[in-house]
Formats: C-alpha cells, structure tokens, sequence
C-alpha cells in the first residue's frame, strides 16, 4: 500500500523534473540560436555607423530582444596590422582602447593578473545575468511551488486516506529488517540530506525570505553558518550514499515480482497486498532516485566545491549534441564552448533543480516512513518490525528470512 | 534510535573532519586564490 504511493508520487516528481528541466532549457537554447536566428531575422545595416551600434541595436536591447553582438565581439583590434612602433598611434599595437574594452567585454582580452584560480582573468562575464535572473526567477519560483505542492499533496492525500493501518492482528512478534550499520547508513544519509536541504535553500532563497525580516547582518551570519554546513556535510552525504549503494543494490534490481506489483496497482485500489521481497517497485524507484539524483547532485556539488576545476557542461553538451538530440527536440546546438563562470552557473543550476526533485521525493519518503504508515517507522528505528507489516507488505521478504532460519523469525520478541 | 544518534553524530565528525582536512590541504578558498609571489609583505 506505502509503495504504490511511493511509486505514483515518483511518477509525479519524475514528470516534474522533466518540466523544470524543459525550462531549464529552454533560455540557454534560446542562446544558443540567438546568433543564428537574429541574424537572419535582422540584417541591420550599420554603414551610417561606420559599423558601431546603430539606434536599432540599441533599441532591440532596451525591448529586451534578442541582439546579434558579434559585430562587436569580433571587432577587438588586430595586432598584425599594427603600425609600425614610431607611426601614428603604433605603440597602441593595432588595438584601440575601444577594441580592448570590447575585448574584455567578450572575453577575448589577453588579460593578466596578479590574482590567482583559474577564472581570475574573466573581467566581465557575459552570461551572468541569464544565470542571476534565472537564479532569482524561476529556479526559486518553481523550486519553491514543487517543495509546497508536494507538502500540500501529501497534507490532501493524509487527510483525504488518512493513515494506512496494519490490517491483520497484530502478532506481537517482530523480526528484524534492517541491521545497526544499515540504519547508521540510512540516518547519516537522512540527517545530511536533511541538512544540505535546509542550508541550501537559506542560500538560495535567503535574499529573497530572510533578508526582508532579519535585516542583512542577522543573515550574513545565518548565511555563513548555512555555507560551512552546506561544503562540509556534504561529504557525509556521498559517503551515506555510497554506503547506502553497497548495502542496498543487491536487493534493487527490478525483477517479475516488480510487474506483478504494479500490475496490482501496489494493492492501492484493493484486492489485498501484492506480494513484495525486501523492496517493492515503489521502493526500488525510490532507491534508484536517490543513487540517481543523489550521485548527479554530488558531481555538480563536486564541481562547485572546487570551482573552476571540475568544468562538466561543454563537455556534456557535446556529447548531447553528438547524439542529435538536442537538436531534433528544436533546443538547436548546446554551446560547446564555455567561459569558467558559466560552468559554474550551470553546476549550479542542475544543482538546484535536481536537488529540488530529489527534496520532493524525499518528503514523500519521510511522509509515508513516519505518520502515513502504521509500523512503517519501526523499520529505521529499531530495525525490528511486526510481523503482520512485515506479511503485508514484504511477504516474499519475510518467506525467506523464515526459511533462512528455518523456524519462527529468529530476531522475535515478545511486543513490547 | 541508536543508529540514528551515532548516524547524526558521524554528520558532525565527518563535517568538522572534512573542514579541518581540506584547510591543512591548502583547499582553502583564501588559500586558492591566493598569490605566492608578486606581493611583498615587509622587509
């Protein structure tokens, strides 16, 4: 019964992610193709110019549509027909002050500095923006929805199903479903889960919520605990999550059991509990959804923990656009080529959308682990579980351990 | 319940641990953006 809950509630996030990820999406193909399109839709003859910014340029940006810049980007000097060292204006060696503003201003400056990293000669960043007001917008927005939608959801489904009871007699006997090391593994998991969610979402929407009723001092010093937080527990969790992969795999693989078991719906609709091994398909998809969701979302952190050293999207975009994909869903070409600080606003942003699927998932983890199921909690907390759960839900499960044992479950107490 | 304490106790050893360890690495972010020349404190 929990399980066909999981399951459908994981179909829902599932086909959120996919939302979230469309828009996503979509403004970085609209980039993408901003070159392109904007150049064939607009030719704007710049000869009164003399080949600067006409009005209409001007124009188009302030409408906030999409401008063609490389007729700037492209126009930074050009040393090898420099004039001579003792000519008129030779020492500039072919670059104007203009064409080194606009060197800087697309990257293109041979920029050196005395700063150290590797992304401390980017002077301006072209795409920040897109990134901030993404950022800001709605990555916030949508996260922000899904997280309550979900917590609404689940406070309709409680009210609307209420508490899903054991519904046999209890027997008073318990038997022992998960050992001392995997709940260790399963609470460092939730407990650093837990935490980087809570602290992320400080950092992300702080600004926005906190800021407005502490004033700026009382957040700076909320906003550097939450960033300590975040780096440092992050490495329990990769850990928890490895350990979790290790413990758990074995028992993950999908097999017939998994079809019968949704076939019955997880026995949601009636027609008595399907029988299910240590995991059911609802279960599985959880698992899989954290070793998933969780391992991408410990590459991107990977990536921004160490930043500007473990770039991961012109790379991935390549292969993407190898595949043709991206492309035959209309997106266009993914750019290929990216300046160290875009890397890192992507990283940030799969950060944070696959982190706010995964939260969403979780919460309906936690919902259906502690007041959505009878007995269901039992199993992470003293990892003795009653018998009669254990026959509804897990039955194949529970088959097995009575025929390892060949007796009466081993690990039986008398209820307490 | 035990697991779970000794669960949430390893969250704060493993985080101190990992602070104190990336620090004595040099993966500090003071550190990485520092510069070992070029700039001439004293003498």
């Amino acid at each position: 019964m929990r399980d066909i809950r999981h399951f459908i509630l994981g179909c829902i996030m599932a086909a959120m992610a996919v939302l979230a990820l469309a828009s996503w999406m979509t403004p970085g193909m609209a980039n993408a193709q901003e070159a392109g399109s904007v150049a064939a839709e607009t030719e704007i003859d710049r000869s009164a110019t003399g080949g600067a910014t006409t009005l209409e340029d001007i124009m188009r940006r302030q409408q906030g549509l999409a401008v063609d810049n490389s007729y700037r980007a492209e126009n930074i000097g050009d040393p090898t027909a420099a004039a001579g060292i003792t000519d008129q204006l030779g020492t500039l060696g072919g670059a104007s002050d203009p064409d080194l503003w606009r060197g800087m201003r697309f990257n293109a400056a041979d920029v050196t500095t005395q700063a150290r990293g590797p992304a401390s000669d980017v002077l301006i960043q072209d795409r920040g923006m897109w990134w901030l007001q993404f950022r800001e917008g709605p990555l916030l927005t949508y996260g922000g929805y899904l997280l309550l939608g979900t917590l609404a959801f689940l406070a309709l489904f409680f009210l609307v199903r209420g508490r899903v009871k054991i519904d046999g007699e209890k027997t008073g006997r318990r038997i022992e479903r998960f050992k001392h090391v995997e709940r260790f593994g399963h609470w460092l998991l939730a407990g650093s889960f837990i935490l980087l969610g809570i602290t992320g979402l400080v950092s992300l929407m702080g600004r926005k919520f906190l800021i407005p009723v502490m004033g700026h001092e009382s957040y700076a010093l909320i906003a550097g605990v939450a960033k300590w937080v975040h780096n440092n527990v992050s490495w329990a969790f990769m850990l928890a999550l490895v350990m979790v992969f290790v413990m758990w795999v074995v028992h993950n693989f999908p097999d017939k059991t998994d079809l019968k078991w949704l076939a019955k719906g997880g026995g949601l609709f009636g027609g008595g509990h399907p029988p299910a091994k240590k995991f059911n398909a609802g279960q599985k998809l959880i698992f899989w959804s954290v070793i998933v969701l969780g391992g991408s979302i410990s590459v991107s952190g990977l990536s921004l923990l160490f930043p500007f050293e473990l770039p991961l999207f012109a790379k991935t975009f390549a292969i993407l656009n190898g595949t043709g994909l991206p492309d035959m869903l209309g997106f266009g070409m993914l750019p290929e080529t990216l300046t160290p600080h875009e890397e890192m606003q992507y990283a940030q942003l799969w950060h944070a959308i696959v982190s706010f699927v995964l939260m969403a998932i979780i919460l309906a983890h936690i919902y259906i682990g502690s007041i959505g199921m009878e007995g269901a909690y039992d199993a992470m907390g003293t990892g003795m579980v009653e018998e009669q759960w254990a026959k509804e839900h897990h039955s194949l499960w529970v088959e097995e351990v009575k025929q390892r044992d060949n007796k009466a479950p081993s690990g039986a107490t008398p209820a307490e | 319940m035990k697991a779970m304490l000794l669960g949430f106790v390893a969250i704060a050893v493993i985080a101190v641990g990992a602070d104190y360890t990336l620090d004595q690495m040099g993966f500090s972010a003071a550190e990485q953006g520092a510069s070992p020349s070029n700039v001439r404190l004293g003498d």
